[in-house]
């Protein structure tokens, strides 16, 4: 046999073994109401919104646009949703410094990713400061997103809703804000090793292995809690939330093991395990806690649960499967395996599957219900970054055509479509989901609300712009690039227009996050107009 | 689902699958490729300089793998043939790149053989190419009042030398350029060595 045929037949066997285990798993998947979606309400709880981040004028029109007008008359079990006050009391403390690391992350990598952007078009500026110097600054820009904002935002808002989804009391805490120490220690010298130039060269995998060894026992301990508190669980089905978190938390450190294990990677062996890493830690990592997220407060923002939810079985699976699998597409043309990349682009055209899955689950959850999208600051943001997902892998599963990818694959349509992924759909999540968790931890409200309508609508137009121009920019390079009648410069002088564009919007997007820093900054000193705080915080449902 | 225990061991085996598909087949596939003939290993200078090289991060806009002419004209701009894994048996770490900001790299030994024309354009990229938007390295130089005995002076056009004194190479700009000049590939190499 040759390779050809083993390649095709292991293929399909295991394509096989995966819808018969998803099927060994199956409950009534096609079921519309399934019991398993509605754990994470309280009973009579369906059709009471709940969000602390909105005003009361927004959670009452919010209440009239789900309830579709009529009023509802059930109660929810009080003695339930004293319990989940004390679940969201177990995980304050931690989940709040996550969520402020985050936030000192997202502000410095946004300063980060715009002199990055501004000196590709103003190559003479600042060109005397050795750690200023593009490839320095944009790499400190991707690790300080890719190690600091995104996990400890998905950090912070996985360690607090663990203890709602399991209902009980998060176990464990102090280990995990003591891996945020190490992990948040390791990260600061390993960016001030890339400042001074030292690295371990390979793109996501700058920071030096032995820095490396402090990241990886960081989130074996930010793990911990996991573990433990699925141990004293009362809660018997196990909310899709919690496969995504769950599975997350152990792909995480076998993938920064193996990618950084000292002297096993040689040639071009070593840029195969490069993008194998690199795609699993946006698909294996970042994707599912942001997903997790998603899963979680859309519905209970709408008190709705999820619907067609044995769906998201098929989508957990599938997405675990395939998404593994398409490291390989980075590297389309390049000296390695040719079998191998084939088989990451038929993954990665796989993925529509996950993807249509989680799609629909999204649809018809807000099927009915657009209308509360503009009341409440958390939906607001998840709906988009859900939406934002379907766009950006959908982009991605063409992107990786042979077809595409040779106009696409050295350009900054690359970039484009990394900020779809990472801003408009994980970015945008957690902002969603951090309006929603801080008022309840810090049992204030929000001070200026306001600020949340300049955040979003800042962070939406200067992506847009962001986007739509470097996604343009990118394509002009690419079709510059393949034509050999034009010089290269062709494709250099093209997009100048557009790497401007780029600057516009990031500047944009870098006012929205101090916006929303400072009003976090304001929320975490329990600063600004005492409103109504305390009586929504005690009973969620005085509205 | 309700069991923990199915949900991460079935984790493990996907995580397994792929990790046997992109690393542990590559790995066992790849052990046995060896340099072609003509490739000599990096001299302790250049070598060096390819560390300046993942210093500076050339490689975010730098690639160092030409495309086929079946997939696009890469050989057209003088970027050479498509590389084969032996051609990087000596590259660890790996700098193959994803980004065209620049060119392709692969060759630009052969492509720019000159040293003084290496060290002038890693001083002002825009004294050689007017619309470049690379970034010039003037801290791996020294201004100078005037040179010293053994001191490597920068030959630059006119428009961009200082007005008084010489641009001087620091030794890490000398062995950076020294690695660039080693990237020639240019040598044949059998149909056999491409990876399938
Ligand atoms: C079905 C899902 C997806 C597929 C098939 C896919 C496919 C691709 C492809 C083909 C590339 C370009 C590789 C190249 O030409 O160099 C790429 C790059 C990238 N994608 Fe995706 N993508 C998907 C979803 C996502 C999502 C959800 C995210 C974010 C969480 C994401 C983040 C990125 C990033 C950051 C890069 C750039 C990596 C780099 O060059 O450093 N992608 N993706
Ligand atoms: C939290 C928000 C952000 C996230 C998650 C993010 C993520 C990323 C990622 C994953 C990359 C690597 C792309 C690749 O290698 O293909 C990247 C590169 C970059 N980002 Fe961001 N980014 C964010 C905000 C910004 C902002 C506000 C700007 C300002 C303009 C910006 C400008 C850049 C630039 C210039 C690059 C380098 C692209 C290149 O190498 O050519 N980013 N970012």
């Amino acid at each position: 046999m040759d390779t050809v045929t083993i390649l095709l037949s292991s293929f399909i066997l295991s394509v096989t073994g995966l819808f018969v285990f998803i099927w060994s798993l199956r409950r009534n998947l096609f079921e519309r109401n399934a019991k398993g979606a509605r754990t994470i309400f309280a009973a009579g709880e369906i059709g009471h919104v709940e969000d602390p981040g909105a005003t009361q004028a927004g959670i009452s029109a919010l209440q009239r646009v789900v309830a579709h007008g009529g009023a509802d008359n059930t109660q929810p079990d009080q003695g339930a949703l004293r319990a989940r006050l004390e679940a969201d009391r177990s995980s304050a403390k931690p989940a709040f410094i996550f969520l402020c690391c985050a936030v000192v992350w997202l502000v410095l990598a946004s300063f980060a990713g715009l002199t990055s952007s501004l000196k590709l078009h103003n190559p003479d500026w600042l060109t005397n400061t050795p750690w200023l110097t593009f490839g320095r600054i944009r790499t400190l820009h991707l690790n300080v997103v890719a190690y600091g904002w995104a996990p400890m935002a998905s950090f912070g808002i996985a360690i607090w809703m663990l203890p709602r989804l399991l209902k009980t009391k998060l176990a464990g805490g102090r280990y995990a804000m003591l891996g945020a120490v190490l992990w948040n220690a390791a990260l600061i010298a390993g960016l001030v090793c890339i400042g001074n130039g030292i690295n371990d060269g390979m793109e996501w995998l700058e920071i030096p292995w032995q820095l490396g060894l402090f990241i990886v026992a960081g989130g074996a301990m930010i793990g911990l809690p996991l573990i433990l508190t699925l141990h004293r669980r009362t809660e018997k089905h196990l909310y899709v939330s919690i496969w995504y978190m769950g599975a997350a938390l152990f792909w995480f450190p076998i993938l920064f093991v193996v990618a950084k294990f000292p002297g096993l990677h040689f040639g071009v062996e070593q840029a195969t395990m490069n993008w194998w890493f690199g795609h699993n830690v946006l698909g294996l990592f970042y994707t599912p806690m942001a997903l997790a997220t998603t899963y979680y407060f859309l519905p209970k923002v709408l008190g709705r649960p999820i619907q067609s939810y044995n769906l998201s079985l098929l989508g957990f699976w599938a997405l675990a499967f395939f998404y593994g699998q398409v490291g390989g597409h980075h590297l389309i043309g390049g000296p390695v395996p040719e079998w191998m990349v084939t088989l990451s682009i038929v993954q990665s055209v796989m993925m529509i599957v996950p993807v249509l899955a989680f799609t629909t689950n999204q649809f018809l959850t807000l099927r009915g219900v657009l209308a509360a999208i503009p009341h409440s600051p958390t939906l607001r943001f998840i709906a988009l970054g859900g939406l934002m997902y379907t766009l950006s892998s959908i982009q991605g599963s063409f992107e990786a055509l042979r077809s595409v990818n040779t106009i696409t694959h050295f350009t900054h349509f690359t970039v484009a479509h990394a900020h779809l992924g990472l801003y408009g759909f994980v970015t945008m999540v957690m902002f969603g989901a951090i309006y929603f968790v801080m008022p309840r931890i810090m049992a204030w409200e929000w001070p200026y609300p306001r600020l949340i309508e300049w955040h979003f609508w800042l962070v939406v137009v200067g992506f847009a712009i962001y986007f739509v121009g470097l996604t343009i920019g990118g394509v002009l390079q690419g079709l510059a690039m393949v034509d050999a009648t034009r010089p290269f410069m062709d494709s250099v002088t093209v997009t100048l227009p557009y790497l401007e564009a780029r600057s516009v919007g990031g500047a944009l997007m870098t006012a929205g996050h101090l916006v929303f820093a400072f009003h976090f900054a304001a929320m975490a000193l329990r600063y600004g107009p005492k409103r109504t705080g305390s009586v929504i915080l005690g009973n969620p449902f005085a509205a | 689902m309700e069991n923990e225990f199915k949900l991460i061991s079935g984790a493990l085996v996907t995580l397994a699958v792929s990790a046997s598909a992109l690393v542990v087949l590559p790995y066992f596939q790849l052990q046995s490729v060896r340099p072609p003939e003509k490739l000599k290993d990096y001299s302790p200078d250049e070598a060096q300089g390819r560390q300046q090289y993942i210093s500076e991060g050339c490689v975010y806009c730098h690639s160092q793998q030409p495309r086929d002419a079946s997939q696009a004209p890469d050989a057209k701009r003088g970027w050479g043939r498509a590389p084969v894994p032996g051609d990087y048996y000596y590259d660890k770490p790996h700098l193959l790149g994803t980004m065209r900001t620049g060119p392709d790299l692969f060759n630009i030994g052969a492509r720019q053989p000159s040293i003084d024309w290496q060290l002038g354009h890693l001083y002002q990229p825009r004294a050689y190419t007017p619309n470049s938007i690379m970034p010039g390295f003037p801290y791996l130089f020294e201004l100078k009042a005037q040179a010293a005995e053994g001191d490597k002076v920068v030959t630059l056009p006119p428009a961009f030398a200082p007005a008084k004194g010489v641009i001087v190479a620091k030794p890490e700009a000398i062995r950076l350029a020294k690695y660039l000049l080693s990237l020639d590939h240019t040598y044949p190499i059998p149909d056999a060595a491409q990876a399938k």
